[in-house]
C-alpha cells in the first residue's frame, strides 16, 4: 500500500504544480488587461486598447492551459483520494462546488467575449467584460484557496459517528482566517508574476527596438503595479502568513526554518543545510535571535524546534520543506530589490535607456513561477504527514482500489501529454511575442495568407 | 434533501449533455460535414464562443456531486479510474485542438488538429454512453463501497465485468450517433449553404439510426437493470419521461421534413433530456447499483450531512440564476448564423 501512495501523492504533487503555472498568470493577467482597459476608456487613447489586445491573446492561450489542465484536478480529489474525499467531500466540495458554479461559469462566458466580442461591446461592454474576467478569475482563487486552507486548518466542523466530517459553519469555512491571508498572499504572489511576464516582453522588446511604444507601456505598468505587490509579499502578507504558521503549525514552522532545538531568542537561518540524521543545520550562515522577533516580536521568544515532537510527526521531507521556503524567501527579497531599483530608473526616466536593468527584468521570467512553486511546496509538504492538519494522515486519504500501477500509468500519461502542452505553449506565445501588437496608427493590417488570430 | 439533490445533479447533467452535446456532436461530423478550410473554421466558429462554458456544466455537475454525495463521488469516481483518466486526457486534446488550431496556418497544422478535434470528439462520445452504461448495469462495490474496474474483461455482464462490455458498447455506440445527431441539426442551424444543406442531409440519415438503436438499447436496459421495471409499475407517472423522449424523436422527423432546424434541434434537446431523465427516473433511489445488491450506493446511504445539503442549496440556486443569466446573453450575442467574413477575430 506505501507504495500506491507514494506514486498517489507523485501524481497529485505533479498535476497540481504543472496547473498552477498557468492560473498564476491568468490571475495576474486579468488584473493588468484591466488596468488596460481602465487606461484606453479613461484616457480614448487606443493605444491602451492595442496593448490590452495583445496580452489578451496571450491571456486566450494561457487561459486554455489553465482550463485543460484544471479539469483534470477537479477529477483527481475521487480518482487518487477517494477515502479522503469519502469523509470530507461535504465539506471541502462546497468550496469546490461554488468555484464551479460561481467562478468557472462567470470566467469561461466572459472569455468569450473579451476575445471576441469587441465589436459588438463597444468599449464600455468590453470593459465591462475585461472586469468580469478579473472578477471570475480572482473568485476561483479565493474559493480554491478556502478549500486549501481548511486542509491546513480545518474549521466549522465536527465528526459523524463513522468517523466522517460533517461542516457545521458554512462561514467559518468560507472565512477560514488562514485562508484570508493565503489569499492575499497568493494572488499578491500571481500579481508578481503577472508583472514579470509583461515587464519582460517589455524589455525584450525596448532591447530589441522592436515595438518600442509597447514596450515602454508594458515596463512602466510592470514596474509600477510590481513595486506594490513585491513589498506586500513580505509585508504584511507573508508576514501574517507565517504567524499563522507558527500558532497552528509549530512543527511546519520548525521544518521550514531548519530548527531542530528549542531556542530562545532562536536566529534565522540564511543559509545552511538541515541535516536530518545528525539534527542540526550543517554551514548556518544565521542572524541571531530574528526568528524569535519576526514570529513573536520579542527577541527572547522561545521558538519550538523539531525535537519537541516524535520524528514520526514530522514532515516526512524536512530538507525540502526548508529549501523551498527559502527559495520563496530568498525570491522575494531580491525581487524586491529589482523592483525598486526599477522603479527608481522609471522616477528619474532613465528606465527605458538603462540596459542593465532591462537585462534583468528580461531576464527574470522565471522567477516568479519558481517562487510561486516553492511557496506551495513549502505549504503542502510542510502539511505533512497530515492531509487535513491534525484530522487525518495522508496515508489514510488514498483510494484504497487504485493500483500503484494503474496510477503509474495514468501519471506517465499526464507526463507525456504535459510535456507536448508545454512545447505548443510555448512555440504559439513565442510567436505572438514575435508578432508583438498592432502598431500604432497603422490600420489593423492582416495579411490573409499568415495572419495570426486571437487563441 | 436528498431527493432534491438527486433531482438538481441529474439536471445539471442533462444540461451538460445538451449544451456539450451539441459541439461534441460537431466535432463528430467535423470531417465529414466540414470539407474546405473556410467550412471547418464555420463549424469552429459556431462553437468556439461557447464550449468552454458548455464543458463547465460537467465541472459544476461534478462538483456539485462532490459535496451532494461524498461517498459515491468517491466510489465511482476511484473505481472508473482508468476510463475517467482518459476521457480526461481526450478532453485535455480536443480543447487545445479547438483553440489552438486557427493560430497558424499551414498546409499541416489545421488539418492536423482537425483530425485531433474529430477523433477526440468520436471517442469521447462513446466513452460517456458507455459510463452511463456502466452505471445502469452496476458494478462489483466490495464491502467499503469501493471497487476497481478493468476496460474490459470478457465483454459479458457477468460477475467480473469490465468498463466496456457487450451492453455498455452498445449504449456508448448509441451516444454517438445521438450526440452526432445533436451536432448535425446545431450545424443546421448555425451555417448556411453547402455546409447546411450536407449537415441536414447527414442528420436525416442518422436519425434512423437513433430511432433503431433506441428501440434496441432500452429493450436490452429492462433486462440489464430490473429496477427500471419496478420503478416504472410502482410509479406510473415516470412513463411522461419516455414520452418526452418519444415526441423528441418524432418531431426531429417532422421538422427533418419541413427542413426547419430549429425546432429540429429543440426535439432533439428533448429527446436526449427524455432519455437522461428516463434513466435517472429508473434508477432511483440507487445511485450506484452493486452487483450484489446489499451494498448498491442509495441516494439515501452516500449523501453528505443535512445541513451542509441545506446550506449548499442557497447558493446552488443563487448561483444558478446568476449563470442562466450569463448564458442568456452569451448565446443571444453569439446568436444567428456564423459568418466567415464578418469580422476577422476569432476561428
Ligand atoms: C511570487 C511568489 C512568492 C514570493 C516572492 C513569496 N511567496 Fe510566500 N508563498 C507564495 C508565493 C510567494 C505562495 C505560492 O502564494 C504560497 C504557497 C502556498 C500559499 O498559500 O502561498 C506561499 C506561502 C508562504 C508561507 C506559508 C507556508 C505554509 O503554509 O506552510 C509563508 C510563511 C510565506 N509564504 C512567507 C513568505 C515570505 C516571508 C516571503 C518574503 C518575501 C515570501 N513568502 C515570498
Ligand atoms: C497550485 C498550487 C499547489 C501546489 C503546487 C501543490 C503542491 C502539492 C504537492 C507538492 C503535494 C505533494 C505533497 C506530498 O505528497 O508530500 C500536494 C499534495 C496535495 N495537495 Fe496540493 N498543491 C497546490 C494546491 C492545492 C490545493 C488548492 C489543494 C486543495 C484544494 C491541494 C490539495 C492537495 C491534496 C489533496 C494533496 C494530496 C495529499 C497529500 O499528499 O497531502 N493542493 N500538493
Ligand atoms: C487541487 C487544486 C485545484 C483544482 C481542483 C483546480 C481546478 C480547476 C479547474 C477545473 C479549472 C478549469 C476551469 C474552467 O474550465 O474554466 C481551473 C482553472 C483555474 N484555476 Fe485551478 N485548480 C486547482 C488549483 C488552483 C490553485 C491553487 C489556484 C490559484 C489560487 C487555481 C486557480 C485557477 C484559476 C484562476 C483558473 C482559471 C484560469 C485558468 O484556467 O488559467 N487553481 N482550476
Amino acid at each position: 500500500m506505501d507504495d500506491a501512495l507514494t506514486v498517489h501523492r507523485l501524481h497529485f504533487a505533479f498535476t497540481v504544480t504543472y496547473h498552477y503555472l498557468f492560473p498564476q498568470l491568468t490571475m495576474g493577467l486579468a488584473l493588468l488587461i484591466l488596468i488596460l482597459k481602465t487606461m484606453a476608456l479613461r484616457t480614448g487613447n487606443e493605444h491602451y486598447n492595442r496593448a490590452a489586445r495583445f496580452w489578451a491573446k496571450i491571456f486566450g492561450i494561457n487561459f486554455a492551459l489553465g482550463v485543460v489542465t484544471g479539469i483534470p484536478m477537479e477529477f483527481q480529489f475521487g480518482t487518487n483520494w477517494a477515502a479522503f474525499s469519502k469523509a470530507a467531500g461535504g465539506v471541502i466540495g462546497q468550496t469546490l462546488a461554488m468555484e464551479g458554479v460561481f467562478s468557472f461559469f462567470l470566467e469561461s462566458s466572459f472569455l468569450g467575449l473579451l476575445l471576441f466580442g469587441e465589436k459588438r461591446l463597444g468599449p464600455r461592454g468590453h470593459w465591462f467584460a475585461a472586469l468580469m474576467v478579473f472578477i471570475g478569475s480572482w473568485l476561483s482563487g479565493y474559493l480554491i484557496i478556502a478549500t486549501d486552507a481548511w486542509m491546513q486548518h480545518p474549521v466549522g466542523y465536527t465528526l459523524g459517528p463513522k468517523g466522517e466530517i460533517l461542516l457545521t459553519d458554512f462561514w467559518a469555512l468560507l472565512l477560514n482566517p488562514w485562508a484570508l491571508w493565503q489569499y492575499a498572499h497568493n494572488m499578491n504572489g500571481a500579481v508578481l508574476t503577472g508583472c514579470f511576464v509583461m515587464a519582460s516582453v517589455g524589455a525584450f522588446y525596448l532591447l530589441s527596438h522592436k515595438h518600442v511604444e509597447y514596450g515602454r507601456t508594458f515596463v512602466r505598468i510592470a514596474v509600477i503595479v510590481g513595486v506594490f505587490s513585491s513589498v506586500l509579499q513580505l509585508f504584511p502578507t507573508g508576514d501574517a502568513q507565517g504567524r499563522m504558521v507558527a500558532l497552528h503549525q509549530p512543527v511546519t514552522l520548525a521544518a521550514m526554518e531548519g530548527l531542530f532545538e528549542t531556542k530562545e531568542g532562536a536566529p534565522l537561518a540564511i543559509l545552511g543545510q538541515p541535516d536530518v540524521e545528525k539534527r542540526r543545520l550543517d554551514n548556518p550562515l544565521v542572524i541571531p535571535r530574528l526568528l524569535s522577533f519576526l514570529t513573536y516580536q520579542r527577541w527572547k521568544a522561545e521558538v519550538k524546534g523539531l525535537s519537541e515532537v516524535p520524528q514520526e510527526l514530522w514532515p516526512d521531507n524536512v530538507p525540502l520543506v526548508y529549501y523551498s521556503y527559502h527559495v520563496m524567501v530568498g525570491l522575494g527579497t531580491i525581487f524586491i530589490a529589482i523592483l525598486v531599483i526599477a522603479a527608481w530608473k522609471l522616477r528619474r526616466g532613465t528606465l527605458y535607456t538603462s540596459r542593465w536593468t532591462l537585462w534583468t527584468l528580461l531576464l527574470s521570467l522565471p522567477f516568479p513561477y519558481i517562487a510561486n512553486t516553492a511557496g506551495w511546496m513549502t505549504a503542502e509538504l510542510g502539511r505533512q504527514p497530515w492531509l487535513i492538519y491534525g484530522l487525518m494522515r495522508t496515508r489514510d486519504g488514498v483510494s484504497p482500489q487504485v493500483a500503484a500501477g494503474n496510477a503509474w500509468f495514468t501519471m506517465l500519461g499526464f507526463m507525456g501529454l504535459y510535456t507536448v502542452l508545454s512545447i505548443l505553449f510555448l512555440f504559439l506565445v513565442y510567436r505572438e511575442i514575435e508578432h508583438g501588437p498592432e502598431p500604432d496608427g497603422g490600420m489593423h493590417i492582416r495579411q490573409p495568407a499568415a495572419s495570426v488570430r486571437a487563441a | 434533501m436528498e431527493t432534491i439533490w438527486f433531482c438538481l445533479i441529474a439536471i445539471m447533467i442533462a444540461m451538460y449533455v445538451v449544451l456539450d452535446g451539441f459541439d461534441l456532436g460537431a466535432g463528430i461530423l467535423h470531417l465529414l460535414v466540414a470539407k474546405t478550410d473556410a467550412e471547418r473554421r464555420m463549424v469552429l466558429r459556431s462553437i468556439g464562443p461557447v464550449w468552454d462554458g458548455n464543458e463547465v456544466w460537467l465541472l459544476a455537475a461534478g462538483g456539485t456531486l462532490y459535496f451532494a454525495f461524498p461517498a459515491l463521488y468517491a466510489s465511482s469516481f476511484s473505481g472508473f479510474y482508468l476510463p475517467l483518466m482518459i476521457v480526461l486526457w481526450l478532453l485535455i486534446l480536443r480543447a487545445i485542438s479547438i483553440e489552438f488550431r486557427s493560430h497558424i496556418e499551414g498546409p499541416l497544422w489545421a488539418p492536423f488538429w482537425d483530425a485531433v478535434f474529430c477523433g477526440a470528439s468520436i471517442l469521447l462520445a462513446v466513452f460517456f454512453g458507455a459510463a452511463l452504461g456502466n452505471v445502469v448495469r452496476g458494478v462489483p462495490l466490495d464491502e467499503h463501497g469501493y471497487f476497481f474496474l478493468a476496460l474490459w474483461t470478457n465483454f459479458n455482464i457477468g460477475p467480473a465485468p469490465g468498463i466496456l462490455d457487450w451492453y455498455t458498447i452498445l449504449v456508448g455506440v448509441a451516444a454517438l450517433l445521438t450526440l452526432a445527431l445533436h451536432g448535425a441539426l446545431w450545424l443546421a442551424v448555425k451555417t448556411e449553404g453547402e455546409l447546411q444543406l450536407r449537415a441536414r442531409r447527414l442528420g436525416s440519415l442518422l436519425w434512423w439510426g437513433v430511432a433503431a438503436l433506441t428501440v434496441i438499447v432500452t429493450a436490452v436496459t429492462f433486462r440489464v437493470q430490473p429496477q427500471v421495471t419496478l420503478n416504472l409499475t410502482e410509479r406510473a407517472w415516470g412513463y411522461v419521461f419516455p414520452l418526452i423522449a418519444l415526441a423528441g424523436l418524432a418531431g426531429m422527423r417532422v421538422f427533418f421534413a419541413r427542413a426547419d432546424d430549429r425546432k429540429g434541434f429543440l426535439a432533439s434537446c428533448a429527446y436526449i433530456i427524455g432519455m437522461l431523465t428516463s434513466v435517472v427516473f429508473g434508477l432511483y433511489p440507487l445511485v450506484l447499483p452493486a452487483t450484489d445488491v446489499t451494498r448498491s450506493l442509495t441516494v439515501h446511504n452516500a449523501k453528505a450531512a443535512d445541513y451542509g445539503l441545506r446550506i449548499g442549496f442557497i447558493w446552488w440556486v443563487i448561483g444558478m440564476a446568476l449563470c442562466t443569466g450569463y448564458f442568456v446573453f452569451l448565446y443571444r450575442h453569439f446568436a444567428g448564423k456564423v459568418k466567415l467574413d464578418a469580422d476577422h477575430e476569432g476561428y
